[in-house]
């Protein structure tokens, strides 16, 4: 989500996002139910087919799986010990496919696209007098704000370690902390000035 | 060209400290450049026309209308472009960024494509569509910001140090593309170069317009402003 998006016109990049959502929403009731091996083969199997159908290469496969290597081989190991073999690819496979999955819509859906859609999902929350589009726009500005304040947290290890601080826990929450709320206050002035409220 | 009618204002903050005093202008024409040391109440001034910052004494007014009693449509007509990109930038793509405004107008979606493409192509962005904003260099920051404001065609730009934070070729291109524009521009700036083609400079000190000129006399009492121990 964070400009994870590759523009593309194949049948998934077309699909509405709101229908991906469903997908991936049935998709993760779905596993619950997969107990064998070859069931979880068969869900990669047709992860990947996605994959190739959206026109993404199997490099795009290896960089949604890379962040999960640790924790799938430590799951791995804990359930070989515990469970045995078959349990250990069940659960690693599915945890596998779901993140491909997640990760298929994310490359193949506009921010504004995925956005749209929650909007449109949140519409009977007005009976609860919450206002739909705040809440697409609250989600927009929040992916938009990580890499900042991932931003901000470098700038701020730099300025840390150049002073020498290195292992000072404090001296590297505070300044991050104030400089997230100074960008807060500063988007927000900038949402004001682009007519956020007229 | 719209007229910035500023009559009596003062402006004090809730913390007491005052930052315009007693400010009179008439500004109509089509580029007016504002300097002035750090604190001296420039950004709280460029704040002023377009509602961001209320008078506490005196009125603001863009082509009669009141930036107190007519705040909406003042922010239609006066866009507003930051130092700071990163905190003007608030959708995630590029393209996204630029259709924000556009929407919260009402246009539909065809003419919220077109007109997005447009801007895009008119500030060099075109091949960034899709790119995520955080990864533009610095200089194409501050034109997408620039663009996400253009696209919405206010009649006055402010610009509060839009060039502060880049290096002098991005510097150069953000001045070009704002040399090119039909609008209004009131630019806050610390770099007096820029100013050199304006209309009208004024040099504020301690809340006050302490000269109001052409840009050669007015560079020139600031300079020795700054000179002064």
């Amino acid at each position: 989500m964070l400009g994870l998006y590759r523009p593309g016109r194949s049948f998934v990049h077309r699909m509405p996002a709101g229908v991906k959502l469903c997908v991936l929403v049935a998709a993760g009731i779905g596993s619950v139910f997969l107990d064998h091996a070859w069931q979880v083969a068969v869900a990669l199997v047709v992860v990947g087919l996605l994959y190739l159908a959206a026109g993404l290469s199997p490099t795009a496969i290896g960089r949604q799986l890379r962040p999960l290597l640790w924790i799938g081989l430590v799951t791995a190991v804990f359930h070989l010990v515990v469970n045995g073999w078959q349990r250990a690819v069940v659960v690693v496979g599915v945890v596998a496919a779901l993140v491909l999955l997640a990760g298929l819509v994310t490359l193949t859906t506009r921010t504004s696209d995925l956005v749209a859609a929650v909007v449109r999902a949140a519409r009977p929350l007005r009976l609860l007098r919450v206002d739909p589009e705040r809440l697409g726009l609250t989600i927009a500005v929040a992916i938009r704000c990580v890499p900042v304040v991932v931003g901000l947290a470098n700038e701020v290890r730099d300025a840390q370690r150049a002073r020498g601080l290195t292992a000072s826990p404090r001296a590297f929450a505070v300044p991050l902390l104030v400089r997230s709320l100074r960008h807060a206050d500063a988007l927000g002035e900038a949402l004001a000035a682009r007519g956020l409220d007229d | 060209m719209p007229v910035i009618e500023v009559n009596g204002v003062s402006h004090t903050y809730d913390d007491g400290r005052t930052v315009l005093s007693d400010l009179d202008l008439r500004l109509d024409e089509p580029r007016v450049g504002v300097v002035g040391a750090n604190g001296s109440g420039k950004s709280t001034f460029a704040r002023l026309l377009n509602g961001l910052v209320l008078p506490t004494a005196g009125t603001v007014t863009i082509d009669g209308l009141d930036s107190k009693r007519d705040g909406r449509a003042v922010r239609r007509r006066v866009g507003f472009c930051f130092t700071d990109p990163d905190a003007q930038i608030v959708m995630p793509t590029v393209a996204e960024d630029v259709a924000f405004g556009l929407r919260r107008r009402g246009f539909s979606k065809v003419e919220v494509g077109r007109r997005t493409e447009a801007a895009l192509t008119a500030y060099g962005l075109d091949g960034h569509a899709d790119h995520p904003a955080h990864l533009l260099s610095g200089g194409q920051k501050q034109l997408l910001a620039l663009a996400s404001v253009l696209v919405t065609e206010p009649e006055l730009l402010v610009m509060d140090e839009p060039t502060t934070l880049l290096d002098l070729r991005n510097a150069m291109r953000v001045a070009t593309a704002v040399a090119a524009l039909p609008q209004q521009v009131l630019l806050v700036t610390h770099h007096l170069d820029l100013l050199a083609d304006f209309d009208r400079v004024l040099v504020f000190d301690e809340g006050r317009v302490v000269c109001d000129d052409s840009p050669e006399p007015a560079v020139a009492h600031y300079r020795k402003l700054m000179d002064a121990p």
